[in-house]
């Protein structure tokens, strides 16, 4: 089979009929960016464009009303799935809003009690560049670390609150080594020190079990578009009781969402948000099964087929669709290349903008040249195993190949220490 | 992103991969970049001791799909040249031939820095004589 790259970047594909059966190039597995919308969804979504179009915010008559009933099921919806009430749900643009409105909208409601923030460096940029803003507006944040495998250290977290800290953001699931954090212990320790204890969850709503009550959560970022759900919507869950949370509004107008985030409601997108919680909750169980099976399957091929592979990462404590391995002297972006049919991502420098290889994996402790290797897939709802079979095989002819190119695999090979040599600072 | 048709040609047929015997007098060998930065080159050169003509020419490269087509375009240019006529690649005929975008550019400095360091590894070797280039050394110190 050979494929050929037109000038746009888009794979064609000669020879399918030799593809095994079930796979049909190219291949998306990288759910962690975003997700294909499942039909279900869009059938959900398609009433709401035309016929039942009103603004959800007109009292006064019926286009208003039936739009408010789809708004009101969708609340429903999302609230099930995290177990909490509908009223606690305000609809947003997506999770970067709803980080911002969380973050910056307690630290303005909340800064009488104090100005200490406490975070991780493994966060989001959504998270970490709105604490950055607020550390120039004058308020404390602490970045905690984080240990080889990913997870934070409690007793960190315990020595970084002080009487100013009003507010712990931890996220559930990392978006590139997919490691979950043990926040039940963090919410547990939040409400023992009387702090509000956010969470991004945009990763592991729809994967794994969140519930806020039993977590302790009092504010949770979700969005629809990483559960196969549509671009653009996503919803804050602000705790109403034990405690209730207050959040300034970081737009101003209409006085929507109880007048928390004002601005005409998109429907369309938020009923596909509601059915998108609903099926994912509904499934959750056979999916986190099935994808676990095939995530481990693939990392299994990798480690017999191959020497110096390394998993990023905690595996326990670990999204089931989630794998990042390094293949060690091999550049990730040469690795792309040969792959072209097969989408995934790297935190190899080069496939950034900064030239700067991944912030995650380096906190971890890796080596800048093991961060260059990396590979990230993203397992979702529409891969199958023949496909895992197909990308698999097809990465490991590939690493093989760079390898053979690969001085410092050479290198190692002969027994050469690379630590050792005096490498021209480039 | 998309590569040009020549950085992909490189890569999937990489030219003269391979290594010579760095133990060899008529061997030289350089080797610039650093795992860290993502891209690491060994360009190997094989010199005629009479004609000072570069007869062979190998690499292997740690890096990315433009690093590997500029180190495999660069043992292709050096073949058949003289060591002086060699040290005359510049980074900027790289550039030009494989269309690298402007973040690639690094890789064709380094490609040039690789074919310097070999020549200088070689010169160094059989104590030949600075010419009027700068001396290797110097640049593959870059």
């Amino acid at each position: 089979m050979s494929n050929e790259m037109s000038n746009n970047g888009v794979v064609v594909t000669e020879a399918a009929g030799t593809l095994p059966a079930g796979v049909k190039l190219p291949i998306y597995m990288d759910n962690h960016a975003t997700t294909p919308m499942d039909p279900r969804v869009l059938e959900a979504m398609l009433p709401y464009f035309t016929g039942t179009f009103g603004n959800a915010a007109s009292r006064n008559h019926s286009f208003g009303w039936e739009a408010e009933q789809g708004v009101d099921k969708a609340r429903e919806q999302i609230a099930t799935l995290i177990n909490a009430t509908a009223k606690e749900i305000i609809f947003t643009s997506g999770a970067t809003e709803s980080n911002n409105l969380a973050i910056k909208g307690i630290a303005e409601m909340y800064k009488e009690r104090g100005n200490h923030i406490i975070t991780q460096v493994t966060e989001h940029k959504a998270v970490l560049d709105t604490c950055k803003r607020l550390e120039k507006y004058g308020y404390r944040v602490t970045y905690l670390p984080v240990q080889a495998d990913g997870l934070i250290d409690l007793e960190d977290l315990k020595r970084a609150m002080d009487d100013g800290t009003i507010l712990v953001s931890i996220m559930i699931a990392n978006n590139e080594i997919g490691v979950v954090q043990p926040v039940a212990e963090i919410g547990k320790l939040c409400h023992e020190k009387g702090v509000i204890f956010h969470t991004d969850a945009v990763q592991a709503v729809g994967k794994i079990p969140v519930d806020v009550q039993a977590m302790n959560i009092d504010v949770l970022s979700l969005t629809a578009h990483k559960i196969y759900g549509p671009k653009g919507v996503g919803a804050l869950y602000v705790r109403r009781r034990n405690p209730r949370v207050q959040i300034s509004a970081q737009i101003d107008g209409g006085g929507h969402e109880r007048g928390m985030r004002s601005g005409t409601l998109n429907v369309p997108g938020i009923v596909g948000l509601g059915k998108a919680c609903e099926i994912a909750g509904q499934e959750m169980a056979a999916e986190t099964a099935r994808l676990t099976e095939l995530r481990d399957y693939m990392k299994a091929k990798f480690e017999n087929a191959l020497d110096y592979v390394h998993v990023n990462g905690n595996m326990q404590h670990h999204l089931p669709g989630n794998l990042n391995m390094s293949f060690v002297y091999v550049e990730g972006e040469s690795l792309l290349m040969g792959i072209n049919d097969i989408a995934v991502s790297s935190g190899s420098a080069c496939t950034s903008a900064t030239l700067e290889p991944s912030y995650v994996l380096k906190a971890l402790g890796l080596g800048d040249d093991v961060a260059h290797s990396s590979i990230r897939f993203g397992l979702g709802r529409f891969n199958s195993k023949a496909e895992v079979d197909y990308v698999s095989d097809k990465l490991i002819d590939v690493v093989s190949k760079l390898r053979e190119l690969s001085p410092l695999y050479e290198m190692v090979k002969e027994g050469i220490d690379l630590t050792k040599i005096e490498w021209a600072a480039h | 992103m998309a590569y040009s048709d020549k950085v992909v040609d490189h890569y999937e047929n990489p030219r003269n991969v391979g290594t010579l015997d760095k133990g060899s007098s008529e061997v030289g060998t350089g080797l610039v970049g650093a795992p860290e930065c993502g891209d690491v080159m060994r360009l190997q050169i094989r010199v005629n001791p009479e004609t000072q003509v570069i007869e062979d020419a190998k690499f292997k490269t740690f890096g990315c799909g433009s690093a590997i087509a500029s180190s495999s375009l660069a043992t292709e240019w050096v073949k058949g040249k003289t060591v002086s006529e060699a040290l005359t690649i510049s980074n900027t005929e790289i550039v030009k031939e494989l269309a690298l975008p402007p973040v690639k550019i690094h890789c064709s400095v380094l490609a040039e820095d690789a074919i310097r360091a070999a020549i200088g590894d070689w010169k160094k070797k059989n104590n030949v004589a600075e010419g009027a280039e700068a001396p290797a050394a110097a640049v593959a110190a870059h």
